[in-house]
């Protein structure tokens, strides 16, 4: 019921904001997000004290790893939906979009939401894999959001590209389930989490080596992992501040929570050291690319965007190692890149809005003219750059070490000279935007208080879960152990 | 018995990819749409071959949604936008179709290359038309990026699609029912943003060649 209940909340929401058609429906998804949240961390603290819970006849399943990703799924939904609604005031105010256009933005944001709880609270593969390509389905029209023709290119590219991808997924599932049904006879529950990992021993190696090469390609699709990455820039940078948050914050990391699981069965059937080469490879790649583009970026939506793809490498890579250690800290980072990435967007909007420009050359002095929103900016890029004591810091450390205990030095090297080349590229950006002396004397009204807030206290949360881990600790080992036990 | 069924399904299996390979062939939307329907409907034999071999309700109903959604649903979608344009013709492919018919007998060849350990750890019948299921996924994706029409690209999504689907139903005899019909009520919203996508770069863009999409690069 529990479990139900966290899926159906945004929909609720949803349902109330198309009903209710006044201009504070909008807090109610903020409410119901809210919500979603707080029974995210009731999930989790059961479920560390008792055991995985169970709902809906067996189709929803939580264990540690679903309960953290609840919360951080909630945390950035609520961040996102409540700076929305300036967004959507501002667009409407603007004349660019109608009070219609609003309201289906709300309740599509809403069902993202919750496909996205469906996703990692589903029990079994086949649930796991609808409820990703609703995903796409229900973002591709928030990415258009702005009927542009850049916005509308980038829409079409995305569904297109992950619809791509996603079949390859299904493909692999098809493989897994394949490989399942020749061990265990057909059953009712063979696509299950827990009914894979119990057979896991006995999975034919061949057929689920390509199994998982397909799940790592096709949902890598959806995390955008080099080289199927080419959507991410283009949606993430004409999508909506919010919806850029949302996606960029969460739904690469959930779609990751996929690969996750899949590793975790595949290193039972085949070894570690496949699933290693596999993941190492891609995220290689990943921070190659994002160091080269970074350099030459010039815009800085674009800018952020290329950061999810050096961080989805990073987060690969401490996949890679594989140790509880290693998974412990990839999750902690899933929710430190989640919450300075979406603040940074989310502000990224905010400067987009007052300078009229994504472009980084028109922006400049931004902490002379705009103090909040520039220090806003440049603290949510130093806790993305890793520097103390944000807790992207302490997860990739921790990352680093467990890379080192498992003989990925090298990788872990070549990983560190990319973050280097990165952080030279993004400070000198970031210096352009940010630093700068100003003439004029006219006062410029920073955005209103109840939109920094939420924004402020996003990045305070960031710098406290980097000092003190211990609230986060044992859900964090707990969900280590569902990957590496 | 036994023997009509494996003829009918080599014979259904066959279909899909033989449509698959015809969209290569016709530059006409109205003729793709065609296509895609009978491929749908194919799909739906071989389910329902399956289904009533196995003696297997869930397979027999999933074979149902199967030719509702694949065989009647999507075509109709797809015919309402395309109809009464010219500017939905293939008009210049960016490789033409003597080029692209080589180029999908390679990719059927590479498909049984592939897919002959699978189909060999399988061990049936249906296990053995496991690469025609894979090559049809293959000349899918041949379509998706050989064509510039945004409805020819959708369409090479579907090809893709009925392709994995047919190897699902080839390897595992589908998935369970329910997830079924999760799948299929995804790849019909999907259909259904896609032409409402196509329809805004239409009139945002006024063809619909791709070729006009060169707004985001770095």
């Amino acid at each position: 019921m529990l479990l139900v209940l966290i899926v159906f909340l945004p929909l609720i929401g949803g349902a109330i904001v198309a009903g209710w058609r006044h201009a504070s429906a909008g807090w109610v998804a903020v409410a119901s997000n809210a919500a979603v949240l707080g029974l995210g961390v009731w999930t989790s603290v059961r479920v560390v004290s008792d055991g995985p819970l169970s709902g809906a006849a067996g189709v929803l399943r939580a264990d540690a790893l679903s309960g953290f990703m609840v919360i951080v799924i909630g945390t950035i939904a609520v961040l996102a939906s409540w700076v929305g609604i300036r967004t959507m005031a501002v667009e409407v105010a603007a004349g660019r979009c109608s009070p219609g256009r609003v309201v289906s933005y709300r309740i599509l944001v809403q069902a993202f939401i919750a496909t996205m709880l469906l996703a990692v609270l589903a029990a079994n593969v086949g649930v796991l894999w609808v409820a990703v390509e609703a995903t796409t389905v229900v973002t591709t029209f928030l990415v258009g959001h702005r009927r542009t023709k850049g916005a509308l290119e980038a829409s079409w590219k995305y569904i297109v590209i992950c619809s791509v991808g996603i079949a390859l997924a299904f493909f692999g599932t098809v493989l897994v389930y394949l490989c399942a049904l020749h061990d265990g006879g057909r059953s009712a529950n063979a696509l299950d989490w827990t009914s894979l990992m119990a057979h896991a021993h006995h999975l034919d190696p061949s057929v689920m080596r390509l199994g998982f090469a397909l799940l790592v390609l096709g949902y890598g699709t959806k995390v955008g992992l080099a080289p199927m990455h080419s959507w991410l820039p283009d949606a993430h940078s004409q999508a909506p501040a919010p919806i850029s948050a949302l996606m960029s914050g969460v739904l690469l990391t959930v779609a990751f929570y996929a690969i996750l699981r899949f590793k975790a069965v595949a290193d039972v059937a085949l070894g570690p050291e496949f699933s290693r080469t596999l993941l190492v490879t891609v995220a290689l790649l990943s921070l190659a690319l994002a160091a080269s583009l970074l350099l030459t970026q010039r815009d800085y939506k674009r800018m952020l965007a290329y950061h999810s793809i050096e961080h989805m490498g990073l987060i690969a890579l401490g996949a890679a190692a594989g140790v509880p250690l290693a998974i412990a800290a990839v999750l902690l980072h899933i929710l430190g890149h989640g919450l300075a990435k979406s603040v940074l967007f989310l502000t990224s909007g905010e400067i987009m809005l007052v300078e009229g420009t994504s472009q980084i050359d028109g922006v400049h002095a931004l902490l002379a003219r705009r103090p909040v929103l520039g220090g806003m900016f440049g603290v949510g890029l130093v806790a993305l750059l890793g520097i103390p004591p944000f807790s992207l810091f302490s997860s990739e450390l921790l990352m680093v070490r467990a890379e080192f205990q498992v003989g990925l030095g090298w990788a872990a090297v070549a990983a560190v000279i990319a973050m280097v080349v990165i952080f030279v590229a993004v400070v000198s950006h970031a210096r352009h935007m940010l630093i700068g002396s100003t003439n004029t004397t006219e006062a410029l009204a920073p955005p209103p208080k109840w939109v920094t807030a939420p924004l402020v206290s996003g990045l305070v949360v960031c710098g406290l879960i980097g000092v003190f881990a211990w609230p986060l600790s044992s859900l964090l080992e707990a969900a280590a152990h569902v990957i590496s036990p | 018995m036994s023997g009509s069924f494996a003829s009918t399904l080599t014979l259904a299996s066959g279909t899909v990819l033989v449509c698959a390979v015809a969209v290569l062939w016709v530059s006409s939307m109205r003729s793709v749409v065609r296509i895609v329907a009978v491929q749908g409907i194919a799909l739906g034999l071989v389910a329902m071959d399956l289904g009533i071999h196995a003696h297997d309700a869930g397979l027999i109903a999933t074979a149902v949604v199967e030719l509702a959604v694949k065989g009647v649903v999507i075509p109709v979608f797809l015919g309402r936008a395309g109809s009464g344009s010219a500017l939905d013709r293939e008009g210049s492919p960016l490789v033409n179709v003597p080029a692209s018919l080589v180029a999908s007998a390679g990719l059927i060849l590479l498909a049984f290359a592939a897919a002959r350990g699978v189909a060999t750890f399988v061990g049936t019948t249906a296990g053995a038309l496991v690469p025609v299921g894979v090559a049809t996924m293959l000349v899918g994706y041949f379509v998706l990026v050989a064509r510039r029409r945004p409805l020819f690209q959708m369409v090479g999504l579907l090809l893709v699609d009925n392709g994995v689907a047919l190897v699902a139903f080839l390897c595992t005899a589908g998935v369970p029912f329910l997830i079924e019909l999760g799948i299929s009520l995804d790849v019909l919203l999907g259909v259904v943003v896609l032409m409402v996508l196509a329809q805004r770069l239409r009139s945002e863009f006024g063809t619909l060649s791709l070729d006009e999409l060169k707004e985001l690069h770095d």
